[in-house]
């Protein structure tokens, strides 16, 4: 559904002067460093899967989404979705999908929120049933009713963003790009934000591509990320692989009575009867370490728990040194 | 087209809401109505040579110009449209199946007509009250009005036509004042909007009558007030679409290029 093949892409930014001399100089001659935003990113993409793409500021995620979207002509590679060239068939190829950037608003700015609805009507040509029944389904899934006859200026970030999700999806996208839409939200707006990408995932099959700096989005939506560090692809699987391979580590805590012998293993933590143990899963199996700790003492009650998402995704641009 | 038709409408009426800033500029046009007058009025009695417009034809032309402020001047500026290439929110627009070109060229021409909508009534209105030589008059017959009327739409058309090239020139200087101070001040000098056209000297008025500036507000203005000849209103029809035909490809063309190369600004 989503093939890309081969993407580069350079800025040239003007260089910034030092001192007063060089300011001078380039005032006649101008120089400008190559920044390579994307180096040969290549990825397939199924219809109805949820990605999550992800890499630390500046690692080319939005040039990335902002090529496939149509709006960025790349210097090389190609790129084949729907049966279009995003960029060479941009008019009639964004018909067919939706985009959100957190950062931006594609709602008009002056006028109440239903107008703007009523001009992507227009301007997508949405046939008036769909457009009454998309609208009742995002009304109610995104609890839109009170805030469509408010301007937008008028509105909070997160009742913006709520808007702006359902103005992506008048038109039946077959794609939805989301460029950070999570960014800025309370938990409560996030949580509504991340159902109704499932329910709409789910339900109509959208192919859903994210990017985004929250794991928790990554946790509770995706089924496989794509990172990106310094403009090239280092890893491409499923949420699971990337756990296995980079959380294998677990902290477990063993609440404990009547210890029959002093410690002799290394202990990360002892708090009153409580021992916390940080342990490599793929060194250690789980039933080995407790077997070993309950012959030193009586276990009483054991907590296993995860390395946090967050810290996996540390360990993972570390180990690729982003 | 339907969705153009539909950001005309949307951005029409939004623009006839705003009455406090109409009421505002119809004072300052009447200001500025007066202050030109009263210029021109010191420079037609110091001089004993016949001049090629006579003042009260001059006065009419002025009050026009004021009435029709929104139709002429180059330096009106959207700053939507700015903002959306200097922070690079044009990505939004480019993520809609529409052609940039024509949309951003219904809504200024929706912005500029119901501007001058608000508008022109008023201070016609009112200028028509006054007494002789300051006093606004109808045109001598109803041809006369008619052909002022079509060249006018033509002439905002190509208004239009001309401050999309301003837009598009943003996109290499990434500044909204400069691009429209320079296309402003010699656009608007060319169009006769400082001083008159016929009393330009020949040499210069032979330049200007080569440009599209005049094309916009001194041909429609001057077929009302009975200063251009019939036959030769109605060449300059022709030519005016003329030029709004090359303007419009010259627009699209530049355009075109300019995405190729675009940068979106900000992430």
């Amino acid at each position: 559904m989503i093939q890309v093949q081969g993407i580069s892409k350079t800025f040239y930014i003007a260089k910034r002067d030092k001192c007063v001399i060089e300011a001078l100089k380039h005032l006649v001659k101008r120089e400008y460093a190559a920044v390579k935003a994307l180096d040969n990113v290549s990825f397939n993409i199924k219809q109805g899967e949820i990605v999550g793409y992800i890499g630390p500021n500046g690692a080319g995620k939005s040039t990335t989404i902002k090529i496939i979207s149509g709006i960025l002509v790349p210097d090389q590679g190609t790129c084949n979705i729907l049966g279009y060239t995003p960029w060479k068939d941009r008019k009639e190829y964004v018909k067919h999908i939706g985009v959100v950037f957190g950062q931006r608003t594609q709602l008009w700015w002056d006028v109440p929120v239903i107008d703007s609805y009523e001009l992507l009507k227009d301007i997508y040509k949405i046939p008036t049933n769909t457009y009454q029944n998309n609208l009742e389904l995002l009304t109610n899934t995104l609890e839109l009713k009170e805030l469509l006859y408010k301007p937008v200026r008028q509105l909070s970030l997160g009742e913006r963003m709520r808007c702006e999700i359902g103005a992506s999806l008048l038109h039946d996208p077959k794609i939805l790009f989301l460029d950070e839409p999570t960014i800025g939200l309370d938990a409560v707006s996030k949580k509504a934000v991340r159902n109704f990408i499932k329910t709409i995932n789910q339900e109509k099959q959208v192919t859903v591509i994210l990017t985004t700096h929250d794991m928790r989005d990554i946790e509770e939506l995706v089924n496989r990320i794509i990172l990106i560090g310094k403009g090239k692809i280092l890893l491409d699987g499923s949420l699971n692989e990337v756990k296995l391979k980079f959380g294998g580590e677990k902290t477990i805590l063993i609440t404990y009575s009547n210890q029959h012998k002093p410690f002799d293993f290394p202990v990360e933590r002892i708090n009153g009867n409580q021992l916390r143990l940080l342990i490599d899963t793929n060194k250690q199996s789980l039933p080995q370490i407790i077997d070993m700790v309950s012959e030193y003492v009586q276990i009483e009650d054991i907590d296993i728990n995860h390395l946090p998402i967050e810290d996996i995704i540390v360990k993972l641009y570390k180990e690729y040194q982003l | 087209m339907r969705s153009y038709l539909a950001l005309f409408q949307m951005r029409f009426i939004r623009g006839l809401q705003y009455r406090t800033a109409a009421l505002a500029g119809i004072f300052t046009q009447f200001f500025w109505g007066f202050m030109h007058i009263m210029i021109f009025e010191a420079f037609y009695t110091s001089s004993s040579a016949t001049q090629p417009i006579n003042f009260h034809q001059l006065v009419n032309m002025l009050w026009l110009q004021q009435a029709f402020l929104a139709f002429i001047m180059l330096w009106f500026r959207d700053n939507e449209i700015i903002n959306q290439i200097i922070k690079g929110d044009i990505a939004i627009e480019l993520l809609r199946p529409i052609k940039l070109y024509e949309f951003w060229y219904s809504r200024l021409l929706a912005q500029r007509s119901s501007s001058a909508m608000l508008r022109f009534l008023p201070i016609l209105i009112v200028a028509f009250l006054l007494p002789y030589p300051y006093n606004f008059v109808l045109p001598q017959d109803i041809i006369s009005f008619l052909l002022f009327i079509v060249t006018l739409c033509l002439g905002v058309l190509i208004v239009v036509a001309l401050s999309m090239l301003i837009y598009i020139s943003m996109f290499y200087t990434l500044s909204g004042t400069g691009s429209i101070l320079i296309f402003g001040v010699i656009g608007e000098f060319l169009a006769g909007l400082i001083i008159p056209i016929p009393l330009m000297p020949e040499a210069l008025q032979r330049i200007v009558y080569l440009l599209p500036f005049r094309y916009t507000t001194d041909l429609p203005f001057r077929i009302y007030v009975g200063s251009i000849p019939r036959r030769e209103a109605l060449i300059s029809i022709c030519i005016q679409v003329i030029w709004l035909i090359i303007l419009y490809i010259i627009g699209k063309l530049w355009m075109s290029k300019a995405l190729k190369r675009l940068v979106i600004q900000g992430g």
